[in-house]
């Protein structure tokens, strides 16, 4: 599935549209989506792919703007430390870090 | 990520060419690693390239480093291997269902069969069928690490020499069709016919978890189930 998305982000890069790809990168505890787990975003908001259950993409979609925004990368943190977290909600528990970096 | 560097990643995907996606989270720099060549924007240290690449054969993406030290640089190893395969040998009822339910858990499905009445592509729309005999089939289709076998015709004549080709491999999981009664003449068959008794332990028959499985759907689930149970709890997270 992996390769659909990151082919998704190429084909939009190729259109000539801004993406952003964000990718699970640790975990903790329990979490939905293992290491590895990617996700791309456009210009536009179409997404394709997933980091979670559904609880933070999305936190990860407004970051992902950013990113393409300013093309600086960004590492996120989510979990029940984390008060973003905590309002975007975590309901499993666990703990997962994504980094987001636009495609340029 | 340089789309440059997507398009390389996306090519080798492609060609079911191992690679890693090496990414300095601090400084956002990136480094596909080859089994044998690297191409990027930053170099690595021998140890770490050796740990990148035994992550990539392991299949296990993570972050590598001193991890508690804050100097120390953060990286992040994606493991891109190409899909997990399995080989169905028995173009049989319970094949059908569990062709798809295979390729939707993410599989390369190949069914085999040398009787072509079986083998269809009616049968089998948009599978991969080798008419040829399991054993010449399995040697051309040089079975990895990455690969399970499940033979399903009940045929001594094709399941055995499939048996005895893939529990001499390194396929991570073989699994055989057949009640108790068949299994237990099957394991004489295997042992006359040289297999060691830790080769045949490797066998999952009667295949399946038990889950009261009765029709060719339920049994290619328990398939399925069983061998995603070998892929996943046998791992060294």
């Amino acid at each position: 599935m992996t390769d659909d998305i990151l082919q998704q982000a190429a084909s939009w890069r190729a259109d000539g549209r801004k993406v952003a790809i964000a990718t699970v990168v640790s975990t903790w505890g329990s979490s939905p989506r293992p290491v590895g787990s990617q996700m791309a975003v456009d210009d536009s908001g179409s997404m394709i792919g997933s980091v979670s259950g559904g609880c933070i993409e999305g936190a990860v979609v407004d970051e992902a703007r950013k990113a393409m925004a300013d093309g600086e990368p960004r590492l996120m943190s989510f979990g029940v430390s984390n008060e973003l977290a905590w309002e975007v909600g975590l309901a499993c528990g666990g703990k997962v870090q994504v980094y987001v970096e636009a495609v340029e | 990520m340089k789309t440059d560097l997507l398009g390389r990643l996306l090519a080798a995907k492609d060609a079911n060419t191992p690679v890693a996606l090496v990414t300095d989270l601090t400084s956002g720099l990136q480094t596909l690693v080859f089994e044998d060549a690297i191409h990027g924007s930053f170099g690595l240290e021998d140890e770490q390239l050796a740990e990148v690449r035994e992550r990539l054969r392991q299949d296990r993406s993570g972050l590598i480093g001193d991890l508690d030290d804050e100097d120390s640089p953060r990286l992040f190893v994606h493991a891109h291997n190409p899909p997990l395969r399995l080989l169905i040998v028995g173009a049989v009822h319970i094949a059908q269902p569990l062709a798809p339910i295979a390729a939707l858990t993410g599989y390369a499905v190949t069914v085999i069969d040398p009787r072509g009445s079986f083998a269809t592509a009616e049968r089998f729309p948009g599978v991969a069928l080798v008419d040829a005999w399991p054993d010449e089939a399995l040697a051309e289709l040089k079975i990895d690490t990455r690969t399970a076998v499940v033979t399903l015709t009940h045929d001594p004549k094709l399941d055995d020499p499939a048996l005895m080709a893939a529990l001499r491999s390194p396929a991570f999981y073989v699994g055989s069709l057949g009640s108790k009664r068949t299994h237990a003449k099957r394991m004489e068959r295997l042992t006359q016919e040289g297999l060691t008794a830790d080769e045949l332990a490797r066998l999952h028959a009667p295949v399946g978890l038990d889950i009261g499985a009765v029709t060719p759907a339920e049994i290619a689930i328990s398939v399925m189930a069983q061998i995603t149970a070998v892929r996943r709890k046998n791992r060294t997270a």
